[in-house]
């Protein structure tokens, strides 16, 4: 899926800012990306890497002290960054969606399913009671939830969690957004529940036509669900591809380190590869590029200036050992 | 003991949680008693100088196992025997010698640390009331030299642990589990909350440190891939039981519990890419009311009448593994 049609979403040089007594940090810085319509894009890194924080400002939902200090975010040709909170509360839910990595904390305890199903139906479609609580039930059927005539009346503790992220899978895609930024959906599930939630969502999100913006700090997950991935380190996006080369054959340093030190069942080897050392923290960010003091290939030139994302096959990557190269 | 019997023998392991409402509101609301088995019969052997591994979901029970070990809980029934002594039968205050022999790693490195003293006090504390250093020191220098094994300065004793990441963080902790000189360590989890990048450092350190000080790992964890790289013996519970064991090797690349294969294939796996994968059916059930028969034969495709009616034993296989199911033994099973 390439990006002929207009993109639903475009960010662009978006950069996130934390203003604390020592001064301003920087936790995102600069990235650029687009998402076409029914795209799967995978957004991968380790904690603090900036990956959640983006989604967060897309949505609408970053929190002071954070703010978006650089760069502009275009949602289906509207620029929403600027938007009023009330503006924001309206395109929230209807035509964008959020699956966060807690059930249990998504979901009001207080409510039942179908409660929270209608409200959230009827506060974005025109529907009376009857018809929305209609379509509530339809869409418990359609995540795959059992007797949803009876469940709709019962409370998120009836749940066990997989079916909790069924409802809140539901309750994401219940105003058919075109959008869904899913945070983490399967990290507090267990494998076997994992599977089939990844397998759900990918399901729902083509039969209802919405682009999947998917958070992640796993690679199985990101290579058999996403169509590209984006791998971010230190608030910037280092490489950025179609989901077979940038899995298959990473070129930035940083995404092959991070491909090689995955244990693999039945791999049959005696020591990981590793990369040493840790992700710096915002607040003693490197000159330059800042993978350089871990990186096995730094130039000089690494620890001087930041590269810039060049094309690279059919990707970007942010890297000195590619400037200038022919793409 | 001869130089071959297993480190650690566990023997018809039980630990049963009493979850019973009050006497009076069972009196008043007429409710029974009830009970969550969370471990039930568990029987393994761990060789010294070897990793066992268990594996299973949340609320399997591999972590009350751990637990046991240590003796952080009391087991029901069942003994464990560590180098010939009976855990079970000593009471806490004969478990002295153990407690120094056995040791352990828990999952969170940030709940695990003292954060209001220093790493040296934290590393020091196994020493000081072991009574293994002398003098001050001794103590200091020590706690650098176990610093600098795990990977960090001798001087990282002044710090606080909020001054470390939580890769380094669990490098102190496994400078604690290891300053008192054991020969078994219990990891539980001891990187599922680490970045991929850091969880390689931290299992290839364990895996040196096995080799040089001789150590014998319980290493419990829900990642078949972390597992599969750090284990000689594999064990696969399900609600409580043993479903599967036995060598790495074979139980990785030739599962026979149904169970087993289901982990195996849903493991998101990225050679593979974007499979279409044969969707899994069902949930782990409530432990408390677990189904009759095999706890697996509602999720699983083999399941017949006496799988429903019958819990099955673990029997051995020719491969020396043991299996708990009908269907293997009788030989129903597929080989795909």
């Amino acid at each position: 899926m390439t990006t002929q049609s207009n993109p639903v979403l475009s960010v662009r040089d978006m950069s996130i800012c934390f203003d604390t007594r020592h001064g301003p940090l920087r936790a995102v810085d600069g990235i650029t990306f687009e998402l076409a319509p029914g795209e799967i894009l995978g957004m991968v890194g380790e904690s603090g890497a900036g990956k959640s924080l983006t989604g967060t400002a897309i949505t609408g939902l970053l929190e002071r002290p954070g703010r978006i200090d650089r760069g502009e975010i275009h949602f289906e040709g509207q620029r929403i960054d600027k938007l009023s909170a009330e503006e924001m509360r309206r395109l929230r839910g209807r035509k964008i969606g959020a699956i966060f990595q807690d059930p249990l904390t998504s979901l009001n305890p207080l409510m039942t399913v179908g409660q929270q199903l209608v409200q959230t139906i009827r506060t974005h479609l025109k529907f009376g009671q009857a018809e929305a609580r209609k379509r509530a039930i339809d869409f418990l059927a359609e995540v795959g939830i059992p007797a949803p005539e009876v469940r709709i009346d019962q409370y998120p503790h009836q749940f066990s969690g997989g079916m909790r992220q069924r409802v809140v899978i539901a309750l994401a895609l219940c105003a058919e957004p075109s959008l869904v930024i899913a945070d983490e959906p399967t990290t507090a599930l267990d494998v076997s529940i994992q599977a089939q939630i990844l397998d759900l969502l990918k399901r729902m999100c083509r039969d209802h036509g919405a682009a999947v913006i998917l958070v992640t700090h796993d690679m199985g997950v990101i290579a058999e669900t996403t169509d590209r991935v984006a791998v971010m380190y230190s608030g910037r996006i280092v490489e950025i591809g179609p989901v077979e080369k940038v899995v298959g054959d990473p070129h930035h340093p940083y995404s092959s380190g991070l491909m090689q030190s995955i244990p693999r069942v039945g791999s049959g080897v005696d020591r990981l590869t590793q990369i040493d050392g840790a992700m710096p923290r915002l607040t003693d960010l490197p000159r330059g590029c800042a993978f350089h003091p871990r990186c096995p290939h730094a130039l000089p030139v690494c620890k001087a200036t930041q590269p810039t994302p060049m094309p690279v096959g059919s990707g970007q990557v942010s890297c000195h050992l590619f400037q200038g190269e022919p793409a | 003991m001869s130089a071959n019997a297993p480190l650690l023998s566990v023997r018809g392991l039980s630990k049963t949680f009493d979850l019973s409402p009050p006497f009076l509101n069972r009196l008043v609301e007429r409710k029974g008693k009830q009970y969550l088995h969370a471990v039930d019969g568990l029987s393994i052997d761990i060789p010294r100088g070897t990793t066992f591994s268990l594996v299973g979901e949340s609320g399997c029970g591999k972590s009350t196992v751990a637990k046991l070990v240590v003796g952080l809980h009391k087991a029901t029934s069942g003994t464990i025997r560590f180098d010939g002594t009976d855990l079970t039968a000593l009471a806490a205050a004969d478990r002295g010698d153990c407690r120094k022999r056995i040791q352990m790693i828990f999952q969170d490195p940030y709940a695990s640390l003292n954060p209001r003293w220093r790493v040296l006090d934290i590393i020091a504390e196994p020493l000081r009331s072991f009574g293994i250093t002398n003098d001050k020191g001794e103590e200091r220098s020590e706690v650098g030299r176990l610093l600098e094994m795990v990977g960090l300065s001798s001087r990282d004793g002044e710090k606080f642990p909020h001054e470390f990441s939580g890769g380094q963080r669990q490098r102190i902790s496994i400078a604690r589990a290891i300053s008192s000189r054991p020969e078994f360590l219990v990891c539980d989890e001891p990187t599922s909350a680490l970045d991929v990048s850091v969880q390689s450092q931290v299992l290839n350190l364990m895996r040196d440190l096995q080799d040089e000080l001789e150590l014998t790992y319980l290493f419990i964890s829900h990642d078949l891939a972390v597992v599969d790289f750090m284990s000689d013996f594999v064990g696969v519970m399900y609600l409580g039981r043993l479903v599967e064991a036995g060598s790495a090797d074979q139980v990785f690349s030739a599962p026979e519990h149904p169970y087993t294969r289901l982990l195996m294939d849903t493991v998101p796996d990225i050679d593979l890419g974007r499979r279409d994968r044969v969707p899994v059916i069902g949930e782990v059930p409530n432990p408390i009311n677990p189904p009759p028969g095999c706890a697996f034969n509602p999720r699983c495709t083999l399941a017949n009448a006496r799988c429903r009616q019958e819990a099955p034993e673990l029997v051995s296989r020719k491969n020396g593994s043991v299996v708990a199911c009908h269907a293997a033994t009788e030989g129903r099973m597929t080989s795909d």
